[in-house]
């Protein structure tokens, strides 16, 4: 082709568009709107370009095939991108954020009421919080149910842990609980779910809920103290139903702030199978923090220094007490009630009858009420003791003195 | 120390004196060693010292067998003496210069004692048994007594529960813990001071390994004891030779490996008292 054909070729083509392109501007000024929406294929005319990069290098590339896969699929761009329906190309270098809540407006109005919204607000344009985008994705995005989805329950550990379980993250968003996605992934809930393959074990969102996700201090979370209970006895109703009839669960009910719910023993991220030797004897120092002295006192008996040696298979306290159903010993329900001891003792000593439960299982020989022989024979064996090592003590030592003493004289002159 | 093996030697402890006193210190060692880990269990030497054993469990069977084995001896002892005394009509075991029962002797000997310390009199002479020997052996069958009674209750408490009550038990583990602190630390302590590492003993007396003493020995230590086997017509009837060496040799090798493990021991709660006052 010669250079004057192609320079008429040129003027030609564009004659052409121009023609076209006016004809469709003055059809749109008939109509009432200034710019027909730019379709699909208009966005993917540039933005299928690999090389396209916004000025400090990232990518603005969309692959028509990812997008093409997504849920999203037979949206337009401008669904999304709103302020783009009425934009002249090429648009604006900076656009509005996609804005999800044209169609999901609960989803959107429960994650403006969770903690990553409200940072978001708080620390405008610097929040590391996450957004639609960080869980769902972008271009990319699936539904839950779909395996390829970051928000599926293989994949949904690992969309929250991107920020919870990096370092960086961590630290430069001040989240105060620290790394909970490495305790998780080797809590009992964890493992069921990444060794086991069990979608059934709770995830992030099976106790914090998905967009809603509120501090545990907010009543209305389902990690807040109070609630935690119902939490868990989602799945574990049968513990939530004794636990329900437990002295603690009272004690929740009635509001007190240091009464123990499930996460109080067992943790939030850090959950330990239960039948463990560690966990059960860890569980003791746990039950101490309210009850200091009882398990003080636990220390002094056989089976308190046996489990504090790191063996299991003796008495802790919930071997006596129960665990969940837990009652007081003037409950006639109770494992410790007057009546049931020799049942209760009865499990682990076969044969215990009246006599044998009259034994003390936290004895305190301080204690002169709850004991007076203890109290007597502790006083004997402090005077014992003392009396028996002062005296020789000073018997040895005058000895020690007076040996050397004639030796020396001995040896070195003159006896002494 | 000076174990001569020449010269002339007098019998001090027979064999069944030696072989109890061997089964009482292994058995002695070995309780101290299973029970301390319980004693100090918030101490990490407590687990690591169970774990030795086995864990809790090992330790657990190594303390009831030396238990049992100890109380057995004891008990066997004590029948042995009466034996002695009722059917063989041994003379001196239950009083005079010979026995091991107090005598009026022993206060005076105290006193002497104490006096020479402090350098207003000479050393007492002393028979046959010392009082601080009469403390150690009575100390010992007491405490054996007493140790393996509570031991007994906390090992069957369902049998015990039919004659005692339950509270017992409590009495039991404290007395048994009780009792036991007591214990080691006279044995490991005084015991040790008084018959191995003072001055002119250390770092151990053999005579109980090897069961004779030097005529020299027994005229300087134990006068009275001396001047009376001579008023009734000398140290012949008891002559024995010299201890061989081979004897000599076993005996420091027990002695060695009872005061080491002994003293581990006692530094190990030494240690652990101070870690909790200062704590």
């Amino acid at each position: 082709m010669r250079p004057c054909l192609r320079v008429t070729s040129a003027i030609l083509v564009f004659a052409g568009w121009a023609i076209v392109a006016d004809a469709g501007q003055a059809a749109q000024a008939a109509a009432g709107t200034a710019v027909p929406a730019p379709t699909n294929d208009d966005c993917l005319a540039c933005h299928s370009d690999r090389s396209l990069k916004r000025a400090d290098d990232t990518p603005l590339t969309v692959d028509a095939t990812v997008l093409g896969g997504s849920i999203h699929a037979s949206l337009s761009c401008t669904d999304c991108h709103q302020d783009l329906a009425a934009a002249e190309l090429p648009h604006a270098d900076t656009l509005a954020p996609a804005d999800c809540r044209s169609c999901h407006d609960e989803p959107q109005a429960s994650y403006a009421r969770g903690v990553h919204a409200q940072s978001r607000a708080r620390d405008a344009g610097r929040s590391l919080a996450a957004s639609c985008a960080s869980c769902h994705g972008t271009h990319d995005i699936k539904p839950a149910s779909d395996p390829a989805s970051k928000t599926h329950p293989q994949h949904l550990v690992a969309t929250c842990a991107a920020c919870h379980g990096n370092p960086d993250v961590i630290a430069r968003g001040h989240i105060a609980i620290g790394d909970v996605a490495t305790p998780y992934h080797d809590s009992i809930h964890g493992r069921a779910r990444e060794r086991s393959g069990l979608v059934v074990a709770p995830s992030c969102v099976d106790c914090h809920s998905s967009h809603a996700i509120l501090p545990k201090a907010d009543a209305d979370s389902p990690v807040h103290a109070a609630r935690v209970p119902t939490t868990c006895g989602t799945c574990h109703a049968g513990i939530l139903h004794q636990y329900d009839a437990g002295i603690h669960a009272t004690a929740l009910r009635s509001g007190n702030p240091a009464a123990p719910q499930c996460a109080t023993c067992h943790t939030a991220h850090t959950i330990q199978r239960t039948d463990s030797e560690p966990w059960k004897l860890d569980v003791t120092g746990e039950c101490g923090t309210c009850h200091a002295q009882v398990v003080d006192s636990f220390r002094r008996t056989f089976h308190g220094k046996v489990t504090q040696l790191g063996f299991g298979r003796v008495a802790a306290c919930a071997d006596c007490h129960g665990a969940h159903d837990v009652q007081p010993a003037t409950n006639p329900a109770s494992t410790i009630a007057t009546a049931n001891l020799v049942a209760t003792c009865g499990r682990c000593h076969d044969g215990a009858n009246a006599s044998f439960v009259e034994y003390d299982p936290h004895p305190d020989p301080s204690n002169y009420a709850r004991s007076p022989v203890l109290w007597w024979v502790n006083r004997l064996y402090t005077v014992l003791i003392a009396g028996c090592f002062g005296f020789f003590a000073l018997h040895s030592g005058l000895w020690f003195f007076r040996s050397t003493r004639e030796r020396r004289g001995r040896h070195g002159g003159p006896a002494a | 120390m000076t174990v001569q093996t020449s010269g002339r030697h007098v019998r001090r402890f027979d064999r069944k004196a030696r072989l109890l006193h061997v089964v009482l210190m292994t058995c002695f060692l070995g309780l101290a060693a299973t029970g301390l880990p319980l004693l100090f269990s918030e101490e990490g030497w407590g687990r690591a010292l169970a774990l030795l054993f086995g864990g809790f469990r090992g330790a657990g069977v190594v303390h009831r067998i030396l238990g049992a084995t100890l109380l057995a001896a004891m008990i066997g002892h004590v029948v042995d003496v009466l034996w002695r005394a009722l059917v063989k009509g041994e003379r001196g075991l239950f009083w005079g210069p010979t026995s091991m029962v107090p005598q009026p002797r022993d206060i005076t000997d105290l006193i002497g004692q104490v006096r020479w310390f402090v350098g207003r009199g000479p050393q007492p002479r002393f028979e046959h048994f010392t009082y601080w020997e009469k403390f150690d052996y009575w100390a010992v069958l007491w405490g054996t007594a007493l140790m393996g009674v509570a031991g007994l209750i906390l090992w069957f408490p369902v049998a015990a529960s039919r004659v005692l009550p339950g509270w017992s038990f409590n009495l039991a583990l404290f007395v048994h813990g009780a009792e036991a602190t007591l214990a080691i630390g006279f044995i490991f302590v005084v015991h040790f001071f008084n018959g191995h590492l003072r001055p002119g003993k250390f770092p151990m007396d053999l005579v109980i390994f090897t069961g004779t003493v030097s005529e020299a020995e027994l005229r300087h230590e134990r006068r009275g004891e001396f001047d009376r086997l001579m008023a009734a017509g000398g140290v012949e009837p008891l002559m024995v030779a010299p201890p061989a060496s081979d004897t000599i040799r076993r005996g420091r090798l027990i002695g060695t490996a009872g005061l080491s493990i002994g003293i581990a021991l006692i530094v190990l709660i030494i240690y652990a008292v101070l870690r909790q006052s200062l704590a």
